[in-house]
């Protein structure tokens, strides 16, 4: 049942000219690009890296100057790092965007110099961050906890896991305001109004109606911020990172060892970088797969629980 | 409490006697009452004026056509207008004597006897149970007994109980269009309101869930004072007592339901009510 061409209406066949063609292969090359460069790094890295990858690797300290041994107190510095900085990270991102959503208003002169700082804090290079770190936690803020509880010893005041979780937070606070925000975004107002319609204070509101269903954001927010934390090297440079310990930190004034410092640290400073190219390698790997593994962790769990509250 | 002692005169107000309502029960006291109120959302007048009395343990009708403030004037019976940006008030509410946007009137002890059911119904994305028990939650009963108690009464209240008894811990967002309003509403039942505003509750549902939300609405007003807002002019005659007919921000008209669709006293309502505008 083939109708008849109708000479009187329009093609539907839009007439294609020769960008129209230049443009889609272009971005077809540029996504093949991309996924290509992934595919070299993560080629290298895996080829490099994947021999000396083993189980000891991962539970063992560095041995004979770093050429031999594994990377445990990296992978332990690391988490403990993580840690603090999402201990406060998640509260402070937390109730700012809370405070930006839910109660300011959002003409104000003061909600709009907030954004703009969120905004502008998510550009400062991190190795800025490093030496605010430096300055303010250590010195500032380490220094005067010294000064006033011992006297002048340094407890406080010097590079601990503490300070570079606090500047750890501050890199990763616009993440973790934007993703909640968004979250927050998402909640239909109707669910907003019927709540205080039914006598609910706004706290209220926000505590049982908004936030339940602002968790997932929150939590991939909060992921992202990990992620990113665990990868960064430049903000804890100054602030808490050693180049070797001999044993694992216990406290917060503690210095530790990361993951990523210890890359640059494999890379850079042996006496033999041929000897410590595999450790290296298979730092890398170990490093790239913890990111991955939260960030897919981050997309699941976003997944699964829009699922469950949407059931 | 009757009006008097407001000391308030509130001239046209007053529904018209006429037109005899068949189950008028004696004199009716006021419940709500607006007095002289201008509402304005930044320098545009949503409200004009209006002053309307509405009396308790009927069914009071809001119509117009859509723009015409309904919904801005039943917001104002629970202050749900608090917070847009813009918005400015004037004249006076009252719940019986008690003046709602008087310095120390507590919004939030306001609605816990006024309540109020929107357009939309929304279930918040807990269960069935959850859902009910929100108010008194929030209002700080904690009896579990207590809260099954009032979860039932609630639930039989609004005509759900027998359709949810079994999967009460079943997220309320399974639940068809007619059942999450009447959910709705018997969320707005469990705290015990005097009075239920509900805005267009019947807009978005088909017309068996619609038919089942005006014998509900019938069956409540021997508890409540009810204000209902409605572009069903049908449905404002099957379910109401009274009408109030709005027109751009000003009540036109205000009389038992029987009166203003049989014997309209202004041409404007004429005009509506016959389908020649709006
Ligand atoms: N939040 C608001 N901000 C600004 N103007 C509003 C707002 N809500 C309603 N209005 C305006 O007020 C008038 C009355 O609206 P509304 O009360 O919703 O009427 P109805 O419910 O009868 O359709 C309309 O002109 C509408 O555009
Ligand atoms: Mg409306």
């Amino acid at each position: 049942m083939s109708a008849p061409p109708s000479p009187a209406l329009p093609s539907l066949a839009a007439p294609r000219g020769a960008r129209d063609r230049v443009v889609p292969a272009l971005a077809a090359a540029c996504a093949f690009l991309i996924v290509a460069m992934l595919g070299i790094i993560l080629g290298m890295v895996g080829i490099g890296g994947w021999e000396r990858l083993s189980w000891e690797f991962l539970t063992t300290a560095p041995r004979n100057g770093m050429s031999e041994g594994g990377i445990f107190p990296a992978i332990f510095g690391t988490s403990f790092l993580v840690l603090v900085m999402t201990v406060a990270v998640i509260p402070l991102g937390v109730t700012t965007a809370i405070w930006l959503h839910e109660y300011a208003r959002p003409g104000a002169l003061r909600t709009r110099a907030i954004r703009l700082a969120v905004h502008n804090l998510a550009g400062v290079p991190s190795i800025v961050f490093g030496l605010f770190g430096l300055g303010f936690f250590v010195h500032f803020v380490g220094g005067g906890l010294d000064e006033f509880l011992y006297g002048g010893q340094p407890v406080y005041g010097k590079p601990g896991i503490l300070w570079a979780a606090l500047t750890m937070a501050l890199l990763t606070l616009p993440v973790v305001i934007v993703a909640t925000e968004e979250a927050l975004r998402a909640v239909p107002d109707d669910h907003r109004r019927a709540s205080l319609a039914l006598g609910a204070t706004r706290l209220q509101t926000v505590l049982r109606v908004v936030l339940p269903q602002a968790v997932p954001g929150i939590l991939t927010g909060g992921i992202l911020a990990v992620s990113r934390g665990a990868g960064e090297v430049a903000p804890i440079l100054f602030t808490g990172a050693a180049y070797y310990l001999p044993r694992l930190p216990t406290r917060v004034n503690d210095q530790f060892m990361h993951m990523g410092y210890h890359v640059y640290v494999l890379a850079t400073q042996s006496p033999d970088v041929e000897k410590t190219r595999p450790l290296l390698f298979a730092t890398v790997l170990a490093l790239l797969a913890l990111t991955f593994l939260l960030n897919l962790a981050a997309v699941l769990l976003r997944v699964r629980l829009r699922r469950a509250i949407r059931r | 409490m009757s009006l008097a002692t407001n000391g308030i005169d509130f001239g046209a107000a007053v529904p018209r006697a006429e037109g005899g309502e068949p189950g008028a029960r004696g004199p009716e006291r006021t419940h709500l009452a607006a007095q002289g109120v201008t509402v304005r959302y930044g320098r545009n007048a949503a409200i004009k004026g209006v002053s309307l009395k509405v009396p308790e343990h009927r069914v009071t009708a809001l119509i117009g056509p859509s723009g015409c403030g309904k919904s801005t004037f039943l917001r104002l019976f629970n202050r749900m207008n608090d917070g847009i940006e813009g918005i400015s008030i004037e004249g006076r509410v009252f719940l019986y004597d008690q003046d709602i946007y008087a310095r120390d009137t507590d919004a939030v002890a306001l609605r816990r006897r006024v309540g109020m059911v929107f357009q939309r119904s929304t279930p918040f994305p807990k269960s069935i149970y959850e859902n009910v028990a929100y108010g008194l939650r929030i209002a700080g009963v904690r009896d579990r007994s207590e809260i099954a108690r009032r979860i039932e009464e609630s639930l039989v209240g609004a005509g759900l109980w027998d359709e949810v008894k079994d999967r009460m811990h079943d997220s309320a967002m399974g639940l068809s269009g007619g059942q999450a309003q009447r959910l709705c509403i018997a969320r707005a039942m469990a705290i015990r309101p005097e009075i239920i505003l509900m805005d267009e509750p019947a807009s978005a549902l088909d017309p068996i869930a619609t038919a089942r939300i005006e014998d509900l609405i019938s069956s409540l007003k021997s508890r409540y004072t009810i204000v209902i807002v409605t572009h069903n002019l049908q449905q404002a005659a099957r379910v109401s007592d009274y009408t109030a007919f709005f027109y751009m921000g000003e009540l036109v008209e205000f009389a038992p339901t029987q009166a203003l669709f049989t014997n309209p006293g202004e041409s404007r309502t004429e005009e509506y009510i016959t389908g020649r505008f709006g």
